[in-house]
């Protein structure tokens, strides 16, 4: 065997048989779908029902307000307000919604008052208004003499259909597939880099402290043993990604079934709605299809293995280096902020500028540095990327990568064999050039 | 008796600071040799490229008359002063992942760990992880990691420090073991009794630069300050201190006898040791005369002061 492979097997074996390790791969899918079931279930309780006094001195709007689950609806326009207003001081209803008699519309719209001792949430002030307003509104076109159906049937309804010039029909929502396809996979990356960059990191500190380094590299080379550590690391990391996924999709799969819970409906949609939600759906689900088959899934697929390929041993060997120039964890936060800087950034980019704009300036710009094209690249491709624009990344992401990992294993190979002090960035420059 | 370790002019530099300037060694085949110098003296930077893990920035290093080459590490076994094993890897595993290392089979590796661990009586250690070990078992293992794939060169960096006496005396047998079956073995210590007792060569190295190198006893014989240790039991003290002191320095010194008598330290530079006894016999009557010999740890203290 030869003595790169040696080293990636220990290093894949050291990390699948920690204990640490393998709580988190068996727990952590437990936890996510335990944490969605929880929600769900949340979700479908019932919250307490909260009685609304009205005191409707003109009478015209008390039958307006319907009860719903969250509110119920009391008239008690025959009890005098200030009795009502002390009983939302003894916590009998949830608040007083007082409408004064009021002949002008105009300076009625003014004088509705909501009294309560909790601050509404907005969309339900928004709701009362809209119910008021509604009614204030038809009265005015019966004061106006108006005909009020004849208004309503005046009223359009647009609906502004999707088509691309090559005459395919496409449906609303399909940038959100592509948002969400190309942000899982830019995510995915960046979540990975910080992950196992990190157990590099900590495995090359927990060589240097244990001191056995001195006598590992009497035998092979630092930039193999380097590398040994991150294609190994990066092997259990992909077994233990492979696993959540498929625990993760078996869970929610037994979780759905046994709890009865419709993870992914909102439980709030009425049947109707449901039945004609689900219309409009099948009626486009044609479409959508068509669509999906028509992404770039190949290339999305290549080229999410490239970019993480090149975004993970880019980063990971930047880890190394810095877990080789520091003694202990807490030193290496200082060396951190560099690496978790452009990541955040990528993300950010990824999520603001790509999905407004895919081919604008910023993430053209963004998707060809090389320390954020991983993740912003693999936003945009699934709007279509021009295949120069790729190759001009990944040109840019290898060569950068080839130059990284030389400096690093450069810092790596001094690193390893100074203990006992903190560096500082003047020092690992010198080191450079040792 | 050819050398099986030559190095030529080394130098190297870290920044500004030379650690190794223009130093030349060499390592008869076959013998154990002391390289001594105080802390920071640049031993370890010598011995890290013995072992390659830094390049010299000038000068060549020779192993058995060939120029260093990657392939080479096979040959060498290095324990370093920091000692250091995976803390929670098991002993087994382990010392069979550092032979592959150095290049030796699975099978082969695992032959040669039963022969140590049955050697060592420490054959029940295969399943424990490092940090179920006291110091001294996990340096047992050290060292059979060390000696593990059989190396022509044997570097042992302060290779008693750690040990209690019972093991450090183990140790020490099966150095001279190795040494008997032809393997060459550099001691880096400051350590100087076990200097005196194994070394055949010694190197001394201070601020950078070699001071001294050749066979034990000629250094020491260089060293030599031709002085005796004397016990006379006389009645006659004045008389004799009155001509010893016409011919030679005295001075007082003490050492160890069993009679009641005059312990002195006499130089006596150019002259033979017979002229000296000659008066001694005549004022009494002679109970110690032995040479003064310098010891490793005069003759470093001595070098490494005066420069």
């Amino acid at each position: 065997m030869s003595v790169l492979s040696l080293i990636i097997k220990r290093e894949f074996v050291a990390k699948v048989r920690n204990k640490s390790f393998i709580v988190m791969t068996f727990l952590s899918p437990l936890l996510m779908v335990g944490l969605v079931a929880f929600v769900a279930y949340l979700s479908t309780m019932k919250s307490d029902v909260k009685e609304i006094a009205i005191h409707d001195e003109s009478n015209l709007f008390v039958k307006e307000f319907k009860n719903s689950d969250e509110y119920h609806y009391l008239d008690r326009s025959n009890v005098d307000l200030k009795v009502l207003k002390d009983s939302i001081m003894a916590e009998k209803y949830e608040a007083v919604l007082y409408i004064p008699k009021v002949d002008d519309n105009k300076e009625l719209s003014k004088k509705i008052q909501y009294i309560s001792n909790d601050s509404p949430s907005l969309s339900y002030i928004d709701d009362l208004e809209s119910i008021i307003a509604q009614k204030l509104t038809k009265s005015n076109f019966e004061k106006a003499n108006l005909d009020t159906l004849a208004i309503r049937n005046a009223e359009a309804q647009v609906d502004i259909s999707l088509a691309k010039a090559s005459g395919e029909e496409t449906v609303k929502g399909l940038n959100e597939i592509k948002i969400f396809i190309g942000a899982a996979f830019g995510y995915l990356i960046m979540m990975f880099i910080i992950i196992y960059g990190n157990m590099v990191m900590r495995s090359v500190i927990e060589e240097k402290t244990n001191r056995i380094i001195e006598i590992i590299i009497s035998s092979v080379k630092p930039f193999k043993l380097m590398l040994g550590k991150i294609i190994g690391t990066s092997l259990a990391g992909v077994l233990q990604f492979v696993i959540w996924a498929l625990l993760g999709g078996i869970l929610l799969f037994v979780a759905s079934v046994f709890l009865g819970i419709n993870i992914g409906t909102s439980p709030s949609m009425s049947p109707e709605m449901m039945a004609t939600a689900n219309e409009g759906i099948s009626g486009n689900m044609q479409l959508y299809v068509n669509e999906f088959r028509n992404l770039p899934i190949v290339t999305l697929l290549v080229s999410f293995i490239v970019y993480f390929i090149g975004g993970y041993f880019l980063y990971s060997s930047i880890y190394a280096a810095i877990g080789a120039a520091v003694d202990n964890e807490t030193d290496s936060q200082q060396f951190l902020l560099p690496i978790i800087l452009p990541l955040m950034l990528g993300v950010y980019v990824g999520f603001f500028s790509v999905l407004n704009d895919p081919h604008g300036t910023v993430a053209t710009v963004f998707s060809f540095i090389p320390l954020t094209s991983p993740i912003v690249m693999l936003m945009r491709i699934p709007f279509g990327v021009p295949w120069w624009q790729i190759v001009v990344s990944l040109v840019l992401l290898f060569g950068t990568f080839f130059l990284v990992v030389w400096f690093a294993s450069k810092i790596y190979r001094i690193g390893i064999l100074m203990y006992g002090k903190k560096p500082t960035w003047k020092e690992l420059y010198k080191w450079l050039k040792y | 008796m050819s050398n099986i370790l030559e190095v030529k002019n080394v130098v190297k530099q870290y920044g500004d600071y030379t650690a190794l300037n223009n130093v030349s060694l060499q390592v008869p085949k076959g013998s154990i040799y002391g390289l001594l110098g105080p802390n920071g003296a640049g031993k370890t930077s010598l011995i890290r490229i013995i072992n390659q893990i830094t390049m010299p920035d000038s000068g060549t290093v020779f192993l058995d008359g060939e120029q260093l080459r990657p392939e080479h590490v096979q040959h060498i076994g290095y324990m370093p002063e920091e000692r250091g094993l995976y803390k929670t890897m098991k002993v087994g595993e382990q010392a069979l992942y550092l032979a592959q290392l150095k290049g030796l089979s699975k099978a082969e590796a695992k032959k040669q760990l039963d022969y140590w661990f049955d050697r060592l009586e420490i054959q029940g250690w295969w399943n424990k992880k490092i940090q179920e070990l006291s110091k001294g078992m996990a340096q047992k293992i050290q060292f059979v990691v060390t000696v593990l794939h059989k190396p022509k060169l044997l570097i042992f960096d302060e290779p008693f420090s750690g040990f209690d006496p019972v093991n450090a005396n183990l140790i020490k047998d099966e150095i001279l073991e190795l040494k008997k079956q032809g393997s060459t073995i550099i001691f880096s210590t400051h350590r100087m009794e076990s200097v005196e007792e194994l070394c055949d060569d010694i190197a001394l190295i201070h601020r950078s630069n070699k001071l001294i190198e050749g066979k034990l006893h000629d250094v020491k014989k260089e060293y030599r300050t031709n002085s005796f240790q004397v016990g006379i039991m006389t009645s006659n003290v004045e008389g004799l201190m009155y001509q010893l002191t016409q011919k030679f320095t005295v001075g007082q010194t003490s050492f160890k006898t069993l009679n009641d008598d005059l312990k002195l330290e006499v130089q006596i530079g150019d002259s033979s040791p017979n002229e000296l006894l000659n008066i001694l016999t005549q004022m009494g009557q002679v109970t110690h005369f032995v040479e003064k010999i310098p010891s490793v740890n005069d003759i470093f203290i001595q070098t490494v002061s005066d420069k």
